[in-house]
């Protein structure tokens, strides 16, 4: 298993234990992370599952692709170098520790 | 006055984004969210694409159970409804349980239509709506070699371009004289029919079903066509468009057309009764024509509408409607309603893909892109800043959308 850790707004700290294989979106549905939205499901349609990598992960995580990026435009919140839509990360074994922080909102 | 209990009545995308919405907006009352299906309310688009492939349902349960105890929202999961008494203000479900409302919620969707085709009920006919539906096509699968497709929609076509995946040919037959003919423009309709022939897909357009063959044992064989032809197949997927769930509506004595009338703020004609998504039809805020639209975007953006309303921020709707469909390797995306369109200007933007814009009278409606997200969501911010975007502004810049959105 892989812990990720979502930090929300206030600073609250949740941990989720995820599989290998999942995305980020679908470990915090899972593990019931308030903040993230997630309307379209993981399909790159919408931009409700918007999340901050923290900065000493973001160089193993990657940037957002072209398509991710047009996506996040529409973001709700402040669109920052280190935004991904967490549909779009694929959780590793290397990625044990990963800490996110949600934004201010979705929608 | 304040609501003690809101029952949703279908737990579909739209009756759980009402659920979540409702506890999002604050709601202190009780929440019920019915539903004749069993298990926790998922997610419908991958039914048609990823689930085919990996059959993984956990994986499309759109929150755990988790959620719902946390949220306090009481899910009552396999209970068909099937009366609504607006006088007393009660439903009965199908154990004759009689559950009394505040405000009543219609999320009840749409079912797959049942085209006039003689043999229907052969075996191995199928449909894709539900989660049943997709399990048991699945299943079927993998000793089928042809299925045939009723209907070149979405559904039918996002199908077609899985089967080849799964080493399973695929024959559309449309009707229509192109694919996806009630949702996009004909040259869309013409890139996607090229793209399907070229993953081996055969389409048959212009065609009907006349009936299906029995193989003497009561499992389907093959299609007659009206013009006599046959066509051998071991499954055949009924994609031939739905019909809306408006049946309680109707014998409640509330309005119903095309699907139940509501209003701007998506209320039926019973104040205490809103309605929601597939199973509704609403004044679009655009362009002012009654509306029946079958999409998540707008199942759940009418669940928040009613949300705000029914915990004292009324509104009317007036969401952009946006679709998607995956087939293959291409993402369609549409932003707006091409329906009542009248002119079109298609390009090829450098970086690949397809875009297609579509007018009425000379004013932008539609925008149809083909791996083009960024055109896609600017289409969605000009939607919805409610501006109107003109034929000769856009030719001004070679009917680059985004070049465009950045000058005004």
């Amino acid at each position: 298993m892989t812990r990720l850790i979502f930090v929300s707004p206030d600073g609250n700290e949740t941990t989720v234990e995820a599989s290998a294989g999942d995305s980020v979106m679908q470990a915090a549905l899972s593990g019931t992370v308030e903040g993230i939205v997630a309307e379209c499901g993981g399909a790159m349609m919408c931009a409700t599952c918007h999340v901050y990598v923290a900065d000493d992960w973001s160089p193993k995580v990657g940037m957002a692709s072209d398509d991710e990026r047009a996506m996040l435009d529409f973001a709700a919140s402040e669109v920052k170098p280190t935004s991904r839509l967490s549909c779009q990360i694929t959780i590793t074994d290397e990625l044990d520790g990963l800490t996110l922080y949600l934004p201010d909102a979705q929608i | 006055m304040t609501l003690q209990r809101v029952v949703i009545v279908g737990g579909g995308h739209g009756g759980f984004q009402m659920a979540a919405s409702l506890r999002g907006d604050g709601f202190k009352g009780e929440v019920l969210l019915v539903g004749d299906e069993p298990g926790l309310p998922y997610q419908r688009p991958p039914l048609s694409k990823a689930f085919l492939k990996h059959g993984d349902s956990a994986r499309l349960d759109l929150r755990p159970s988790a959620f719902f105890e946390k949220n306090e929202i009481f899910l009552m999961p396999q209970t068909r409804v099937t009366g609504i008494d607006p006088e007393s203000k009660h439903i009965t479900t199908c154990s004759g349980k009689e559950i009394a409302y505040d405000h009543l919620v219609l999320a009840t969707g749409s079912r797959n239509a049942r085209p006039p085709i003689a043999n229907l009920d052969l075996k191995n006919v199928l449909t894709l709506r539900n989660l049943a539906d997709a399990a048991d096509l699945r299943s079927r699968l993998t000793a089928a070699r042809h299925v045939l497709v009723v209907g070149g929609g979405f559904i039918g076509m996002e199908f077609a371009a899985v089967a080849p995946t799964l080493s399973v040919n695929a024959t559309v037959i449309e009707g229509a004289e192109r694919l996806m003919a009630r949702a996009v423009s004909d040259t869309m309709s013409m890139h996607f029919l090229k793209s399907h022939q070229g993953w081996g897909t055969r389409i048959r357009l212009g065609q009907f079903v006349s009936g299906l063959l029995d193989d003497g044992t009561g499992n389907v064989a093959g299609a007659r066509l009206a013009d006599g032809s046959e066509i051998a197949g071991d499954i055949v997927l009924i994609a031939a468009g739905v019909v809306p769930n408006s049946e309680l509506a109707t014998d409640a004595g509330l309005a119903v057309s095309d699907g139940i009338d509501v209003d701007d703020l998506l209320r039926t004609s019973n104040p205490d009764i809103s309605a929601l998504g597939d199973c509704c039809n609403f004044p679009d805020p655009l362009s002012g024509r009654r509306v029946r639209l079958e999409s998540v975007q707008t199942a759940t953006d009418h669940a928040r509408t009613i949300s705000k309303r029914l915990t004292g921020q009324p509104a009317s709707y007036t969401a952009v409607p946006w679709f998607w469909s995956d087939q293959g390797d291409l993402k369609l995306q549409i932003a707006g309603l091409g329906a009542g369109a009248d002119e079109h200007v298609a390009h090829e933007p450098e970086k690949g893909g397809l875009v297609v814009l579509s007018f009425a009278a000379g004013r932008l409606v539609s925008v149809e892109t083909v791996d083009s997200a960024s055109t896609h969501m600017t289409a969605r911010k000009l939607f919805g800043s409610g501006r109107i975007v003109s034929k000769p502004e856009l030719a001004a810049v070679n009917y680059n959308l985004v070049d465009y959105a950045r000058a005004v």
